[in-house]
């Protein structure tokens, strides 16, 4: 059957599909796991911007929570506590929302961290011309090299993000215990707050994938030779 | 109309690369058909175009002018996933710097190719157990690439460039970083597979120590074919050159 296939073929017909390379979503994540743990080190590097910024994200979001809980009390002790610690309570507030310079703040250091995720994973591309380029000459399509790529930053990204949120969770929380006591924590809403924890991380998983887009496909569009070619 | 016997045919290939204003002629005109189930060395000094014209056989670069034929299919005809399929099933590759991939073991480095054939896991791992035995390297597959030898990294490559049962091995160098008894073990490995699996291996070499195993050695200097030798030819020049020594 596919020695009939191989000769005096110009153009391509429906037999094509006999021809196709495939990578199993299943072994592409198995592949890019084994990236992960190889290169520990590198990707904790890699995450470590999306960790801070994310649990930055988390820790202001949490904190408009647990302040949010403790307006909703209507104790006017309460409200002057907070006003004391910084929050600008008017007299006419029932709940509270992030403050621009907050959110200008927040988005900055966003913005700082998808450039340090592009800029880390444009290195990680560099050091990897070779593996690539020999993955290519084995069959690789351009897209089986994209999808690792992806699925790494991805699950990066997701671990990072996990880890951010939760700490700067965490770091609110006890940060209101020790402004305002036990009452912020019997006050505030767990819903708020798990909300705002998700929110952040799949902020941060976002992210890392839309820092490690362009890294990508200037992998994925290399060409095989020259890929060989680059000297380690 | 080209024999059919023949796997690869080349055709008034050149390459031309731009080096900012020079330009690097690589290849200037090489016409070469290759039988199928040969062993063909490409001999010649450093610069001379060798890897070059491997790497337009191979399909890893197109040709400024002429063309490839593989199995008499024009490669320049083929669509990205055509030709990423030719470099996966028809192609096997060797390198000189082994190009083992660092982060996988000796086992899923020759794996690999069989999982883009779309071969099921199981097959793959026996195939690729099978494959390193008989490279000799069957207590080492569990073993990463930076735990073996340079002799024994490119006994992976062997065995990985034969995963798929390719048509064609497509050597550069492939003792090049290898000293004299692990070349000869390697090259007697290629040798062994050429003649008992049918596999036509063309292997882009200085290493005269290739001529004793060759069917026929393409000779070749700045960018064009010099002389093309059958075996027989051969070993009357080497037998000179043993005389005049
Ligand atoms: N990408 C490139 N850009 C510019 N010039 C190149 C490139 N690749 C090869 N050349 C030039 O083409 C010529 C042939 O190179 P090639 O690598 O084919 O030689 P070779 O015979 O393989 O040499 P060696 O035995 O040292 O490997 C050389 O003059 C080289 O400088
Ligand atoms: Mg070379």
């Amino acid at each position: 059957m596919k020695d009939k296939q191989i000769p005096a073929r110009a153009t391509k017909g429906s037999d094509s599909v006999d021809r196709l390379v495939v990578l199993p979503f299943k072994k592409s994540v198995e592949i890019s796991l084994k990236s992960i743990r190889v290169r520990f080190f590198r990707s904790l590097i890699t995450t470590m911007s999306l960790v801070l910024a994310v649990s930055f994200l988390s820790f202001v979001s949490v904190s408009t929570d647990v302040a949010n809980g403790l307006l909703s009390t209507q104790e006017p002790r309460l409200r002057q506590a907070l006003i004391r610690s910084g929050y600008d309570v008017r007299p006419e507030d029932t709940t509270l929302g992030s403050t621009p310079k907050q959110r200008w703040i927040v988005i900055l250091s966003l913005l700082v961290c998808v450039v340090g995720i592009v800029n880390a994973q444009l290195m990680a591309v560099t050091e990897r011309f070779r593996e690539i380029g020999t993955m290519k000459c084995l069959g690789a399509l351009d897209r089986f090299i994209l999808r690792l790529f992806l699925l790494e930053a991805g699950m990066e990204g997701l671990g990072g993000a996990c880890v951010g949120a939760m700490a700067g969770a965490l770091f609110s929380l006890i940060n209101a215990l020790f402004s305002f006591g036990t009452v912020a924590v019997t006050t505030l809403s767990w819903t708020d707050i798990a909300l705002s924890t998700v929110s952040a991380i799949g902020v941060g998983f976002l992210l890392s994938l839309l820092g490690v887009m362009y890294p990508a496909i200037v992998a994925a569009r290399m060409q095989p030779v020259e890929a060989m070619r680059i000297e380690q | 109309m080209a024999h059919p016997r023949n796997i690869v045919r080349v055709s008034k290939v050149t390459k031309t690369f731009q080096l900012g204003k020079v330009e690097v002629r690589a290849l200037q005109g090489v016409d070469l058909e290759i039988a199928s189930g040969d062993y063909i060395s490409i001999m010649g000094p450093s610069g001379s175009g060798k890897s070059t014209l491997f790497n337009m056989i191979g399909g890893l670069d197109k040709p400024t002018s002429g063309r490839v034929f593989i199995d008499e299919v024009d490669i320049a005809q083929l669509d990205a996933y055509e030709l990423a399929w030719l470099r996966c099933r028809k192609i096997g590759y060797i390198f000189q710097t082994f190009n083992i991939i660092q982060v996988m073991t000796a086992l899923e480095n020759v794996t690999l190719p069989m999982i883009f054939a779309g071969m099921n896991n199981d097959a793959a791992v026996a195939k690729g157990i099978q494959l390193l035995e008989l490279v000799g390297l069957g207590d080492r597959f569990r073993h990463k690439p930076s735990e073996l030898s340079g002799g024994q990294q490119q006994r992976v490559a062997v065995a990985r460039a034969l995963a798929n049962d390719p048509a064609i091995v497509l050597a550069d160098e492939p003792t090049g970083n290898l000293d004299l008894t692990t070349g000869e073990e390697i090259i007697e490995l290629l040798k062994e597979l050429s003649q008992e699996r049918g596999v036509t291996v063309i292997s882009a070499t200085h290493d005269f120590k290739m001529l004793n195993v060759s069917d026929q050695v393409v000779w070749i200097r700045d960018g064009r074919i010099e002389k093309i030798e059958n075996r027989e030819e051969l070993s009357i020049s080497v037998g000179q050159i043993g005389v005049r020594e």
